[in-house]
Order: C-alpha cells, then sequence, then structure tokens
C-alpha cells in the first residue's frame, strides 16, 4: 500500500515568453516506511513536484492530475483540510535555510509555533517541547538558544532548526527539497546523518529531492531520475546505479565518476520550448531518427526507445 | 549646405518619431493615463475658449443674486458677490494653466540647463551647481517658497517667482545623474574621439537621454505647481480679488460655509480633478517610457 | 560607516550655512528700505529721516553686508534670534512656546497615516489586481491629489457644521486633534499605503511565508503574524523618517483650524510683517529638514551597506 501515489501531475504556468511546462505527466509512488530520491539537474521541475504534493505552488500554476496521499486525493482537497494534512502528515524542509526561517521572532517561537498549530497546547508546554526537539536535532544548550534569533545561527544549525520543525508532530513523510545544498561539505554530512536517524527513529517516509547523487544513495531505497519535466527512469536505487539504463541517467553517473568530472554536453532545455520527440534527445550520444520524432512512453522503469 | 540641415533634421525625425509613436502606443494601453490625458486636454480647450464657453462674466458683481445654489441659470451657483461659480472656475483653469506651465517651462529649462552643464563640465562648476542645490533643497519647498511669496508681497508674479526659485533643483538633479551615466557608459569619449564638439556630444547624444525623466518630472510638478500656486492663494498670498483663481475662491467661501457650503466645494473638485488627471498622466508616462523599469516607490 | 557620517556631517555644516547665507539675504529682498520698514513698525506711520537713521545705526544696517551676516550670524549660532516686532519677546521664545503643539499635530498626523495604510496595504497586496485593491490604489492616488486645505475645509463641513461633533478651532483635547490630524495625514496616508502594498508583495515573496504555510499555520496566521511584522518594520522606519515632509502640511493646517504651532506662526507674522520670526521660522524648519534627511542617509547606509556616500552624489 503506497503511503504517497502521485499519479499523471501536469503543471504548467502560463508566462509572457509561452507555457512553462515545470511536471508533464509525472507518475511516482512512496510506500510507507520507505524512502525514494528525485534527483536530475537544476531546473527540471523537481521542487515543482514537491510543492505540488504541499499545495504550495503559487497561485498562477494549473495543476491537474493526482497526488493520493493515505488514500486522499491532495489536489481536490479545500483549504482548510489541505493545512490540517501541512505540518501534521507531510512536512518539510528547503534549500537556503537562513531564508526560510522568519528573521523576527525568535527560534523556539517558531519551533513552538509548529507544535501549537495542530495541537490545543498551552505556551508553556509547546515551549518545553520545542526545548526537548532542539535537544534532538543536536542544538547545544537548547534553553538558552531557543531565545535568539535566526541570524545567531550558523546555517547547519538553521537547518537542524527547521528539522525540528518538521518533526515537530511526527509526520508520516518529510519532503526534503535540497536540504543541505547551501551547506559546507562537512555540516552536509552531519546533516544528513541526522536526517537518517530521525526518520528512522520517528519511522518517517523521506521524499528527498537532490541532484547529488551521493547524498540519494547514502539515504534512500528508491530513486526517480527527472529531465525536462518528466521521469526518465525508476526503480530501486541499488539496481538503478549499478545498471543505470536511461541514457541520461548513466549521464548523470558518470559525470560523478571515479575518472574526474565529465559533464554532460549541452544544456537542460528551456521548460518553454521542450524538443520534440525524447526531451533528452539533443544531449544524447546514441540518439537514434525516432529519438527526435516520437516521444517515448514510460516502459519497464525506463523512458526510452532503445530499450523498447 | 542648407540642404544637409535638412537632410540631418529629417533624419533625425525619422529616428524620433518611431520611438514617440511606441511611447504613445504603450500609454495608450494603460486606461487611466488615457483618461488623465483626455481631461489635461479637455481642462486646455476650457482655459483658451473661456471667453466662449463660460456662460457670465467672471468678475461681474451681481449683489442682487448672492450665495445662491446651483440652479439652472447658475449652474454651480453664485458667490457672496453675486458672481457666477461656474464662470469663475472656467477663467481659473486659465490661471492655473498658465501658471503651471510657465513655472514648470521655466524650472525644468533652467535645470536642465544647469544640470546638463553640472554634468557635463564636471569638477568645479558640477560642485559648485550641486552644492547650490543641495542647499535649496535643504528647506521644504512650500515654506520657502510662502516666504519668498511673503517677502515679495502678494501677487501672482511674486508667486510664480517664487516657485520657480525652488523648483529647478530636482531637474538639475535627474539631468546630471542621466549626463553621468552617459559618460560612465564611455559613449561620450568615443564621440569626442570621432571628433564630435561638446555642443554637438550635448545636445545629440547626453539631451534625449535625459528627456524621459525629465518629461515625466514636468508632468507630475505641473500638479504640484497648480497645487503649490492653489495653496498659496488659498493663505491670501497669491491671486488678489477680484481675480477668479481656484484657491482664493476657495478661502472666499470659507465664511460661508454653513450656508453656501458649494463655495467651498466646487472649487476644491477643479483642483482635484485638474491634478488627479496630471498624476495618471505623469505615471502613464513613466511606464510607457521605460517599460522595463516597475513603478518606483515614491516617497 | 564611521567616515560616511563624518563626511555627511560635514557637507551638513556646509549646507546650513548656506541656508543661513539664504535666510539671511531674503530679508534684502523685501520691498524697501529695511530701516525704514523697522522704524516704521517701531514708531508709526509718520518716522522722520532722523528716526530712520537712528534705527539704521542701531541695528548696524549702515554697515557693508557681510560683516551683518557675520554679526547676525554669531547672534544665531548664541539662540539669539531676535525680537518679534508683534509682541517684543524672543523669537526664539515665540518658536520654543509653539512646538510642542506642531510636534504633537505632525506625531498624529503620521499615526492616522499609519492606521489607514497598513490595514489597506495588506489587503491590497493579499488580493492584488483585485477590485479591492483597484479601488485601493485609486483611493491613494485620489489622496495624494487632493488639496490638503480643502480636506480640511470639507472635514470641517461635515463633521462640524453639519453633524456639530467636533470643533473647529483651536486646541485643547483630543477633540480638538481629530480633524487637524486626519487633514494631515491623509496625504501621506496614501503615500504610506502605497509602500505598505509593495512591502507586503515583497515579503509575501519570501521563503519563510512559505515556511509559516508549510507549517500548516492558518492563512490568518500566515499574513497577521509572520509576513505582517516583517513588512511593517521598513514602513514605520520610512514613515517616522518623513517627520519632516509633514511639516511642510502642518502649515497649511494649522492656519485652517487656527492650531498654535510653528506653522501658524510663521505664516501670521507673513502678514505682520514681522520679520525676524519669519526668518526665525524658516531657520528652524530648515534645520528640522537637514537633520532629519542627515538621519535618513544614515540610517539607510546603516540598513544597506551597499548605499555609500558616492550614491547621493551620482
Amino acid at each position: 500500500m503506497g503511503l504517497l501515489q502521485i499519479n499523471n501531475l501536469h503543471v504548467n504556468f502560463p508566462t509572457k515568453a509561452g507555457v512553462v511546462r515545470a511536471s508533464d505527466g509525472v507518475s511516482l509512488e512512496i510506500k510507507q516506511g520507505e524512502s525514494l530520491a528525485l534527483v536530475g539537474e537544476s531546473g527540471c521541475g523537481k521542487t515543482i513536484v514537491a510543492l505540488s504534493i504541499m499545495r504550495l505552488l503559487p497561485e498562477d500554476a494549473r495543476i491537474s492530475g493526482e497526488i493520493r496521499f493515505e488514500g486522499k486525493n491532495l489536489l481536490s482537497l479545500g483549504k482548510e483540510e489541505i493545512r490540517e494534512i501541512r505540518g501534521r502528515e507531510i512536512a518539510m524542509i528547503f534549500e537556503q535555510p537562513a531564508t526560510c526561517l522568519n528573521p523576527v521572532f525568535t527560534v523556539g517561537d517558531q519551533i513552538s509555533e509548529a507544535v501549537r498549530v495542530h495541537n490545543n497546547c498551552s505556551r508553556k508546554e509547546s515551549k518545553e517541547r520545542a526545548i526537548e526537539l532542539m535537544e534532538m536535532v543536536g542544538i547545544p544548550s537548547p534553553q538558552k538558544r531557543c531565545g535568539q534569533y535566526p541570524h545567531e545561527f550558523s546555517g547547519g544549525m538553521q537547518q537542524r532548526v527547521m528539522i525540528a520543525i518538521a518533526l515537530a508532530l511526527s509526520p508520516s513523510l518529510l519532503i526534503a527539497d535540497e536540504p543541505t545544498t547551501s551547506l559546507d561539505v562537512t555540516i552536509q554530512a552531519q546533516i544528513m546523518e541526522l536526517l537518517k536517524d530521525l526518520i528512522a527513529k520517528f519511522k518517517t517516509s523521506l521524499f528527498l529531492i537532490t541532484h547529488n547523487l551521493g547524498v540519494a544513495a547514502e539515504m534512500c531505497d528508491n530513486v526517480a531520475v527527472m529531465y525536462a519535466g518528466e521521469i526518465v527512469e525508476r526503480g530501486r536505487l541499488s539496481e538503478v546505479f549499478e545498471y543505470p539504463r536511461h541514457p541520461y541517467t548513466k549521464a548523470l553517473l558518470g559525470a560523478i565518476s571515479n575518472d574526474g568530472l565529465r559533464p554532460i554536453k549541452g544544456s537542460v532545455p528551456e521548460l518553454t520550448r521542450l524538443p520534440n520527440g525524447c526531451r533528452f534527445h539533443p544531449r544524447c550520444p546514441q540518439a537514434e531518427n525516432v529519438c527526435r520524432k516520437v516521444r517515448p512512453e514510460m516502459r519497464f522503469k525506463v523512458r526510452c526507445h532503445l530499450w523498447d | 549646405m542648407e540642404s544637409v540641415a535638412v537632410e540631418r533634421a529629417i533624419s533625425a525625425l525619422i529616428k524620433v518619431s518611431p520611438y514617440a509613436i511606441e511611447v504613445f502606443e504603450r500609454l495608450r494601453e494603460n486606461r487611466l493615463a488615457v483618461v488623465g490625458l483626455a481631461i489635461v486636454l479637455s481642462l486646455t480647450l476650457v482655459a483658451i475658449l473661456a471667453p466662449f464657453i463660460a456662460p457670465h462674466d467672471p468678475i461681474e458683481q451681481n449683489l442682487g443674486l448672492r450665495l445662491l445654489s446651483p440652479s439652472w441659470q447658475y449652474l454651480l451657483g453664485t458667490d457672496a458677490l453675486g458672481r457666477c461659480i461656474m464662470s469663475r472656475l472656467i477663467y481659473g483653469t486659465r490661471v492655473s494653466l498658465q501658471i503651471g506651465v510657465m513655472v514648470v517651462g521655466i524650472t525644468a529649462l533652467l535645470g536642465t540647463l544647469l544640470g546638463l552643464i553640472a554634468g557635463y563640465v564636471g569638477g568645479v562648476v558640477d560642485e559648485g551647481i550641486m552644492r547650490i542645490v543641495d542647499v535649496f533643497l535643504a528647506f521644504p519647498g512650500l515654506i520657502l517658497a510662502l516666504v519668498i511669496a511673503g517677502l515679495l508681497g502678494p501677487g501672482l508674479f511674486n508667486i510664480m517667482l517664487a516657485l520657480s526659485v525652488i523648483g529647478w533643483t530636482g531637474y538639475a538633479r535627474v539631468v546630471r545623474g542621466c549626463v553621468l551615466s552617459a559618460k560612465e557608459r564611455g559613449f561620450v569619449e568615443a564621440t569626442r574621439a570621432l571628433g564630435g564638439s561638446n555642443l554637438y556630444i550635448m545636445f545629440r547624444h547626453v539631451l534625449p537621454e535625459a528627456l524621459s525623466p525629465v518629461i515625466v518630472m514636468a508632468t507630475l510638478g505641473m500638479g504640484g505647481v497648480i497645487l503649490s500656486t492653489a495653496a498659496l492663494s488659498f493663505l491670501g498670498l497669491g491671486a488678489q480679488p477680484p481675480m477668479p483663481e481656484w484657491g482664493s475662491m476657495l478661502s472666499g467661501g470659507r465664511a460661508f460655509m454653513r450656508t453656501a457650503p458649494h463655495l467651498t466645494i466646487f472649487p476644491g473638485l477643479a483642483i482635484m480633478v485638474t491634478i488627479l488627471s496630471l498624476n495618471f498622466l505623469g505615471d502613464g508616462l513613466r511606464d510607457a517610457l521605460d517599460p522595463r523599469q516597475k513603478r518606483k516607490l515614491e516617497i | 560607516m564611521l567616515t560616511y557620517i563624518i563626511r555627511r556631517i560635514g557637507v551638513m555644516v556646509f549646507i546650513l550655512l548656506g541656508v543661513s547665507v539664504i535666510t539671511f539675504s531674503m530679508m534684502h529682498f523685501v520691498p524697501g528700505d529695511p530701516a525704514e520698514v523697522i522704524a516704521i513698525e517701531r514708531y508709526g506711520e509718520e518716522v522722520t529721516a532722523e528716526t530712520i537713521e537712528h534705527v539704521r545705526r542701531e541695528l548696524g544696517l549702515d554697515q557693508p553686508v557681510y560683516i551683518q551676516y557675520f554679526r547676525w550670524l554669531t547672534n544665531v549660532l548664541q539662540g539669539d534670534l531676535g525680537y518679534s516686532a508683534r509682541t517684543d519677546r524672543p523669537v526664539l521664545d515665540e518658536i520654543l512656546t509653539r512646538l510642542p503643539a506642531t510636534i504633537q499635530l505632525a506625531l498624529a498626523g503620521m499615526l492616522v497615516s499609519l492606521i489607514i495604510a497598513i490595514p489597506v496595504g495588506i489587503i491590497s497586496a493579499t488580493k492584488q489586481y483585485s477590485i479591492v485593491d483597484n479601488v485601493s490604489m485609486f483611493g491613494a492616488l485620489l489622496g495624494v491629489s487632493m488639496p490638503n486645505f480643502w480636506l480640511g475645509l470639507l472635514l470641517i463641513l461635515l463633521f462640524s457644521v453639519h453633524l456639530g461633533w467636533l470643533p473647529v478651532f483651536g486646541r485643547g483635547g483630543i477633540e480638538h486633534l481629530i480633524l487637524p490630524a486626519i487633514t494631515l495625514g491623509t496625504g501621506m496616508a496614501a503615500i504610506t499605503t502605497r509602500l505598505m502594498r509593495s512591502s507586503m508583495l515583497e515579503v509575501l515573496m519570501q521563503n519563510y511565508i512559505r515556511t509559516a504555510r508549510a507549517k500548516g499555520l492558518t492563512e490568518k496566521l500566515v499574513i497577521g503574524k509572520h509576513a505582517l511584522k516583517n513588512a511593517v518594520i521598513p514602513v514605520v522606519t520610512i514613515v517616522g523618517l518623513q517627520f519632516a515632509h509633514l511639516l511642510e502640511g502642518a502649515v497649511i493646517v494649522e492656519t485652517i483650524f487656527a492650531w498654535p504651532g510653528i506653522g501658524r506662526l510663521m505664516v501670521g507674522s507673513i502678514f505682520a510683517r514681522d520679520f525676524a520670526v519669519v526668518q526665525g521660522c524658516v531657520l528652524f524648519f530648515a534645520l528640522i529638514f537637514v537633520l532629519s534627511n542627515l538621519i535618513v542617509d544614515i540610517s539607510y547606509a546603516y540598513l544597506d551597506p551597499r548605499i555609500r556616500y558616492a550614491r547621493r552624489r551620482v
């Protein structure tokens, strides 16, 4: 039984330059207690998928498809119903924690607010719980630090605060959108370690969005590879990384292989002007005629003509 | 020789006109700006045609018909001396627009010229002009105008003088800024290297750059001048009786607010509509002249 | 930062010197012989040539202009602004006794502008491009375009003449303050509303608002707590720094409502041709203006380190 099931998700933004097709028929599944990594280069639409789940997209976004969470279609819920789910059942942490914390409220206030929002508890109780959470995410002397403002924290500590906020109500799904991208390498490892421990402790499923394949391999059981608004390959992470089938997955893995960096030639197409046929064909070394004309379907968990 | 000059003028016009058309097209898309333009044009017509439109003599007193409420004969009623308010407002358009055009003309010209000189010549001249600007900007504008007009004695001419004295500084600052940015981008040097004379460079390359902000400032500034004129006249420093001026009409109506509120309401309405339409037009022009620069905060 | 402040203060001293020169020379633009004018003020219309000469010598008006200026400046720096021709009291006293009334009015006007601007700005921003937004932005343009002397009269007409709720003139209890404060605050409210709207729009795009929503906070809390505080801080700062600009409007508002402040003192003195007082008032207003501009510049440079001395000069 899937905890979260995304079926044929389309997200479009009408702009003056044309319609941005940020998500074009994305389907994904996360099972209870499992974790999924969504990988791909920046600008391929990963974050849009995540924000669609939380229904946090800008108002001009046109969304269609289905996002089933514990049986409910999140896309058809009313504003109040989705609000009840946010924070309590699905929580999210983001890139650049420094901009995600409100600069004019204390850290303790921002954590205890998350505790209070779906619980009828007193300010005192929620504050005690906030201090517990801060201790749990490894912030030293939480009694003192809960009265401080976000700018008094380092980047790593800020992300710990965000994690504390996210896990305040032990949600069943945590969405982490590039949680370590803006942090120092050493801090990255610490945060990943912490996240791994905590999702095990809370029995929370993780939906990790990252462009860093190493991080994905470290954290997740399953993987989905996204390119230009569509999923091109998915499966068990160990299998996909060991035997990549889609040329894009191969190229991504090749880019970080041991014999030095080999960046993928060309660049991600603009989402307003997607190429015909397979979207990867302009950069694909194995592209054939059919790749230029016919858009491949997802078959056997890969979207590529070469595997037909 | 002459034909060369004519040719040049024509080619310059051809260069400018597509831009002007483009600006006008963009202006037309802005509904408020179109409304503003329409009102400003109508007011101009009213001012020019005042003697033909006004139903009565604006100055002729008729003590038998004092403080009449609006009626078919006197559409907006009569004032304390039995004069037709409608006619006085119509003639008042003349006064306000004349002062507006003259003061804006003088200050824009003077300010642009000084700004050009300051920015182009630089050095001590620039320093001197800009420090004078700083000193003038140290006074709250209306207060300085009030004192100057007060010291010189009441009268429209003195008000024009006072408003001109305080008005030029903004233009000088903006134009100087444009000149400096043109200099920074180096094409002044380039033209000079090609042998262009100083004057040629100034008028051919730098001035057109500065024209857009000056036009916007002048449009909005016109509203400011009309408002200040009315304010000073309201305080009794501007137009003297029996001249029909909006501000002094308002001030004259104060004493009869209880019995004849229309004396207070209509002149104020005329002032507001005029300034509102100039603001619409000015905002629209700003957006049309520089579509990239979104409406910035004015404080 | 410190060098910036020192340089700005240096510039300010220069500007104040310029201000003093202009204020001083203003008196020389008065049509007629100043000695004669003052003599007439003192001794009535029928003064003899001797009396005029006596006054001229007594006031040092026979000296060269620059000596007169330096003597005047020395006095001003010592707080001696001369004496009022109307009341014979020191000009400085005249100004200082009226200062509280003017400050009270300006503060009340500021308060009015914030009370109007903050809620309207929030609603406009959260419902961008809606009818409510369009109506309030049109209202803001209306507010900017409305002559404050007219607004004042309309308010008197409605609330004092027709409804009889509020007094028309003078200073007294809070009921005296309401109409002048609204008159003064409305123009500013119009500008502040636009400011509040754009500040709010800016804040609503920030990541921490997304975080607040992701927590599952109600929209009321997201806007009323997380967005509001961030959006209001710059607006209140800017409004506070615009204090000096309110004084300009205060001159007219004080005259309409017979509010016993410095603005009314100045207008009255102009008509009474009490030049020493006029001079004093102008100096006072300019000083407040220059000081507040200095504070604005320094605080902006403090808030945004990219703004440096250079920016002002370009």
